[in-house]
């Protein structure tokens, strides 16, 4: 490696310098007294646990993604976090064990072998809410909600809501009797809308042919009028899948009713995290960005591996993207002079108890107030030290 | 919801900007000058809320996908390669149309164990052959794939051959089919959830016209 190159970081591995730490650390601030007015306690998972219990329900996908150690106590592989959802869901059933409604949040870093999307972080700055404990519209419409207020308070202008059901899906593609194979390949052509594979690869399947319409017609089922389009192609298909279809308008009017201006996108084929999640689904988009700035939904079936299924949904986003809508506000000291004087010691002090920045000079110390950020200075007037302008 | 982005088409130069220019003059959309004839990269069409870039067609996938561009055109090897993640693919332009082959020299003997492969699909070819279940060697090339066999770099080419003139007239012969190709109107997963209705109107026209020109050729 080349000399001068030795100082860069690994990709997908960023620092955050002061001006933009100031911001996310006050957004996390925020954000958290947020949480907690909603009865959402804060718990801090572990950075590094077996890979076992890390992994458990996950998926494959979280393998690839996570990052392996031996413990050379136990022998045992252990995996640094790259998710912090399971690793919740495990401190619900196992470490809480509580009956009812468990309402839990975080804000930890997360560490990915590759970065959810090209050119994106490998170690995201993870915030977000897990509600455990209950199975229906009103958690869902909840921790909605919840994503909404996070990305209100975090200044993100103009959100899309995007909102699916991935049983519905699953469902039809139950009623079809499709192995996992099929369901497999099925389920890539989906994420990718691909008409045309679309096409032949539900012709070549063997189902009847209300099945092969409602396959068919699901990744366009989207937008305003999805729901309305889709009763009548489900109805002769799947029980399941009308049950699925049902919750999905009851979520999205009472969303839409406690916000009343919010731009929502219903995607009846969307089946991001199709693996894990359970039910409803829902990603927040803002103009511009190429990936979603918060999503989640409901996966009821993690906790089963941990010998307790518990209903959940939840949501998270990466502070580091969240923070970027919000304006960086500038912060300015008080500049003390480094005099070796009692009563200057207690005036400072007194200001930083009242939450004033006062910056002391440094002996020998050449640097100006306003190179330090400061706006104001203590000088010695008639014996007493007070707050003046900085004269320039 | 108003938005003031224009919206933005990636399409790359030759086959497939010839062909897809009548389509998207069928959709109300044309250029204002002739791309062919100008260094610039981004055009302005008709619309002024259309914008078009050309870039090089490999590159169709990641700008479509980084949301550099909200709809592109890209064949289905481009795609295939790319992996397609993050990208819809909601429609078939039945456009520059070929097939992805393997071509071996002629008349050669089957190979058992591992073989070697040259290609500028490295990724298609490898999942090829692991499907088949044979170990090979892909050996990535930018170009003039049907010269490796000749000097003994490759025992196999996998690449689109449309005539297949060119690899007759170096001794081969395509032998495997491992995809039909066309070219696919692309869109960015975030743009078809954000202007769903500005996009899907687009996706409609440009349906309708494909289905005209695709009966014309037909009748």
């Amino acid at each position: 490696m080349n000399r001068d190159e030795r100082w860069l970081l690994p990709e997908g591995v960023d620092e955050i310098l002061p001006s933009k730490a100031r911001a996310v650390e006050q957004l996390r601030r925020r954000l958290l007294d947020l949480y907690a007015s909603w009865g959402y306690e804060l718990v801090f998972p572990p950075l590094i646990e077996f890979l076992e219990s890390l992994l458990n329900g996950a998926g494959q996908d979280l393998e690839r993604e996570t990052y392996k150690v031996t413990d050379r106590l136990t022998g045992r592989l252990m995996g640094v976090r790259a998710d912090i959802t399971p690793q919740v869901a495990r401190m619900d059933a196992h470490s809480l064990r509580q009956e009812g409604p468990v309402r839990l949040c975080y804000c930890s870093t997360a560490l990915r072998t590759r970065p959810a999307v090209p050119g994106g972080t490998r170690a995201p700055y993870q915030v977000g809410v897990e509600l455990f404990g209950h199975d229906g519209v009103d958690s869902d419409v909840e921790v909605i909600s919840l994503m909404l207020a996070t990305l209100d308070a975090a200044d993100i202008k103009a959100p899309t809501l995007d909102l699916g059901h991935v049983g519905i899906y699953r469902a039809l593609v139950a009623a079809a009797g499709l192995t996992e194979t099929q369901e497999y390949a099925l389920t890539d052509i989906y994420m990718r809308k691909a008409r045309t594979e679309l096409t032949d690869f539900v012709a070549g399947l063997d189902i009847g042919e209300a099945e092969a319409a409602a396959l068919q017609a699901l990744p366009w089922l989207t937008g305003t009028d999805a729901i309305e389009k889709a009763e009548p192609l489900l109805a002769s298909v799947s029980e399941d899948a009308l049950q699925a279809l049902a919750q999905t308008k009851a979520v999205i009017e009472r969303v839409q009713a406690l916000h009343p201006n919010l731009h929502v996108h219903v995607d009846l084929g969307e089946l991001r995290g199709y693996r894990y999640h359970t039910g409803c689904i829902f990603a927040v988009y803002s103009n511009g960005l190429s990936e979603a700035v918060a999503k989640g939904g409901r996966y009821n079936r993690i906790g089963e591996v941990f010998g307790r299924a518990r209903p959940a949904t939840g949501f998270s986003a990466d502070l580091k993207i969240l923070v970027n809508g919000l304006e960086v506000p500038q912060v300015l000291s008080v500049f003390a002079p480094a005099d070796s004087d009692e009563s200057l010691d207690a005036v400072v002090a007194q200001l930083r108890a009242q939450g004033q920045r006062v910056v002391r000079a440094l002996s020998g110390c050449t640097s100006s107030p306003s190179e330090l950020g400061c706006n104001q200075q203590l000088v010695l007037e008639n014996g007493r030290w007070v707050l003046a302008p900085l004269s320039s | 919801m108003a938005t003031q982005k224009p919206l933005t088409i990636a399409l790359s130069k030759g086959r497939i900007l010839k062909e897809t220019l009548p389509l998207l003059e069928a959709a109300g959309i044309h250029m204002l000058e002739d791309p062919e004839k100008s260094r610039k990269l981004i055009f302005d069409t008709n619309r002024p809320d259309v914008k078009i870039i050309i870039i090089r067609a490999t590159d169709v996938p990641p700008y479509v996908q980084y949301g550099a561009a909200d709809l592109g055109v890209a064949g289905k090897d481009v795609l295939m390669e790319h992996g397609g993640a993050g990208i819809y693919e909601p429609l078939d332009l039945h456009i520059a149309r070929c097939k992805l082959m393997v071509a071996a020299p002629k008349d050669a003997a089957p190979i058992h164990g591992r073989i070697r492969v040259a290609t500028k699909f490295v990724d298609i070819t490898r999942r090829y052959y692991a499907s088949k279940g044979q170990q090979a060697d892909v050996i990535k090339l930018y170009g003039a794939m049907e010269l490796a066999p000749i000097v003994g770099l490759a025992d196999r080419i996998v690449d689109v051959v449309d005539t297949g003139n060119t690899l007759r007239a170096n001794g081969l012969e395509p032998t495997e089919l491992i995809a039909h190709i066309s070219s696919r109107l692309v869109v960015n997963q975030a743009s078809m959830k954000t202007r769903h209705q500005e996009i899907q109107q687009i996706i409609d026209l440009l349906a309708d016209a494909v289905a005209a020109k695709v009966q014309g050729e037909s009748a």
